[in-house]
């Protein structure tokens, strides 16, 4: 026990003296969250849209000089037929239009009710969300206006995206920064370390040692699992200080699973040093094959349900995918084990399958 | 020799690799303080038999027993009897020397106070006192290489195995190392010695020659050099290989 201690120190020791390791473990985690973070939630100014008014009267010209006065939208041009909406959405320069039916204020007064059309450019969700959310602020804020003049008017808002109907899966940035946070730090540092030990010649020696194949697995892992967990709780920090993303269900449980996909990434290092001799390889393995599914397939920045049939099929043997969905739930959605115990069940098998798979063939690479 | 007692003994030492047979039926004995040398060129089969006497690899058939335990069932109780230092050194090279010292002595369950004592004692011996708490990398090859040795028969192991100790070394270092290991000979340490350089197969108490998986020749320099007329040993491995 006292020589396995004596291993993880050393670990330690390497990962503490190696400046880059360093700056991948504890600098890259903060600027990728603070990255994604302010390309996701980036403000919106002087956004171009246009107006299509089929009222024209007091009210609807009231509301588009407020939304245009609001500092975050520019009127680009007025249109007069619902002809022209397209070719203006299409040529790509006009990311919002705003449609008032018809008797816009007539039908305010007489129903108390009105419809205003949304129609936003959705080949980038994330923004046309956050254009129709200000848009809606507005609308709403003048509808407050009026009612507490007595009123009890209703605007009927219709929201429609377009090019991309659904807008599942917008990503959120904070599960996904951190299942490729995780997946980067756990397997590709785990296994960069092992194909450093080999490259060193280290490797033999403490084979020939009488430490146990399985405590130097252990002993190599542990000080990742340390040092991913902390990261792990820095992003959520992040998250909800720098972001205001709060964790809205159990902490326990968010952080538990953090470590079982800790667990899993790392049973993935500890896979691919077994096939690699050097560090480069380890690195550029990890690079391929965990990292670019990791940030392509998992439903992180690409919605799953947008991809082509066979890409969604490859994207269930995505653990990342899991994570992700895990995450959202527990944090954005507040649910309990109850509702991720599937998603939680098959990242606990990918990671007994890995693991299994990463100890025997590292045990018969000693043969 | 037949007085001191057997540390390695191997008959029919077998390995194969498919159809690929690295190590064919091997025999040989090796005795207590022996400094043993096992030569041959790359691919002769050194390194397998190597790894199957340290442990490491279980072979195809053949009784073999090392330091009195049997490497079928007891590689547990081999490993913790040798010493092993390989042609790269081993040492980590962002530890210091000390930490080095320390972190193998640990892995080989030895107690801290047992370690420190050690160490003390194998620092002043290197003429290390003011590297010590210097990083591996800062120090030069040569004296990497005797702390390496010297940390590989650290625990006091009956057996030491060098595979190809003296790689890439200059010659008044490669010497200095060889004097290092005739004192730990002494003292009653087993050494079994891998090289291709033929100076230091002089310097063998016994060689054996290996070539394609099989021993070609085992005796001691002197003997060897006598039964093929030759000069010195480069002589001898040439006459066998050919």
């Amino acid at each position: 026990m006292k020589s396995f201690f004596g291993f993880v120190k050393k670990e330690f020791l390497h990962i503490f003296r190696d400046p880059r390791t360093m700056l991948v473990l504890f600098g890259m985690p903060v600027a990728l969250v603070l990255i994604f973070g302010y390309v996701v939630t980036n403000e919106i100014k002087d956004i171009p849209i246009a107006v299509l008014d089929h009222s024209k009267d007091e009210m609807t010209r009231e509301i588009t000089q407020k939304i245009i006065s609001s500092g975050y939208f520019k009127l680009m041009a007025e249109l007069t037929s619902s002809n022209d909406v397209e070719a203006m959405m299409l040529k790509g320069d006009i990311k919002e239009v705003i449609i008032f039916e018809p008797g816009f204020a007539v039908s305010l007064q007489k129903d108390g009710k009105a419809d205003v059309q949304l129609l936003a450019d959705a080949s980038d969700p994330n923004t046309a969300n956050l254009i129709v959310n200000y848009t809606k602020g507005i609308l709403f804020d003048y509808l407050n206006k009026q009612n507490q003049a007595g009123t009890s008017y209703q605007f009927d808002t219709r929201v429609r995206m377009v090019y991309n109907q659904s807008l599942k899966g917008v990503y959120m940035f904070v599960p996904g920064t951190m299942a490729m946070i995780l997946m980067l730090i756990s397997a590709m540092m785990t296994s960069i370390s092992i194909a450093r030990e080999k490259e060193l010649g280290t490797m033999e020696v403490l084979m020939v040692s009488p430490l146990k194949p399985f405590q130097i697995i252990i002993g190599k892992v542990i000080p990742y699992i340390v040092l991913s967990f902390i990261n792990a709780v820095v992003i959520i920090l992040l998250g909800f200080f720098v972001f205001g993303l709060p964790v809205r269900g159990s902490l326990v449980l968010l952080l538990a699973e953090n470590l079982l996909f800790i667990s899993l990434a790392l049973s993935l290092g500890i896979l691919i040093s077994t096939v690699s001799e050097s560090q480069q390889v380890a690195m550029f393995i990890s690079l391929f094959a965990l990292m670019l599914p990791t940030i392509l397939l998992s439903g992180f920045i690409y919605p799953i349900e947008n991809m082509p049939v066979i890409l969604q099929v490859i994207s269930y043997a995505m653990p990342p995918k899991y994570f992700i969905i895990i995450i959202k739930d527990i944090m954005i959605k507040g649910e309990g084990l109850g509702l991720v115990w599937e998603e939680t069940l098959i990242l606990f098998g990918m990671m007994i399958f890995f693991l299994l798979i990463a100890v025997k063939r590292f045990k018969t690479r000693l043969e | 020799m037949n007085d001191k007692q057997l540390v390695i003994s191997a008959k029919g030492l077998t390995k194969k690799f498919g159809d690929f047979v690295a190590n064919d039926h091997l025999d040989f004995d090796v005795f207590q303080g022996e400094i043993f040398g096992f030569l041959g060129a790359n691919g002769a089969g050194k390194t397998t038999a190597i790894k199957i006497l340290c442990g490491l690899s279980i072979p195809t058939s053949g009784d073999i027993n090392v330091a009195g335990y049997d490497v079928y069932t007891e590689t547990e109780q081999i490993k913790s009897n040798i010493g092993y230092m390989s042609q790269r050194f081993s040492l980590y090279p962002d530890l210091t020397v000390s930490e080095n010292i320390r972190f193998y002595g640990g892995i080989y369950g030895l107690g801290w106070k047992e370690i420190k004592q050690k160490r003390k004692k194998l620092i002043e011996k290197l003429g290390l006192v003011e590297e010590r708490n210097g990083l591996i990398s800062d120090i030069p090859l040569g004296w990497k290489q005797k702390l390496a040795f010297s940390i590989a028969i650290m625990h006091e192991p009956k057996i030491v195995f060098l595979d190809e100790p003296t790689g890439g070394v200059d010659p008044v270092t490669r010497r200095m190392f060889w004097d290092m290991i005739y004192e730990v000979s002494e003292s009653g340490t087993t050494v079994f010695v891998t090289t291709h350089y033929m100076d230091e197969a002089e310097y063998c108490n016994r060689v054996c020659i290996m070539d394609e998986g099989k021993i070609v020749a085992l005796d001691t320099p002197e003997e060897l050099k006598r039964n093929y007329h030759a000069q010195n040993m480069n002589e001898v491995f040439i006459k066998i290989a050919r």
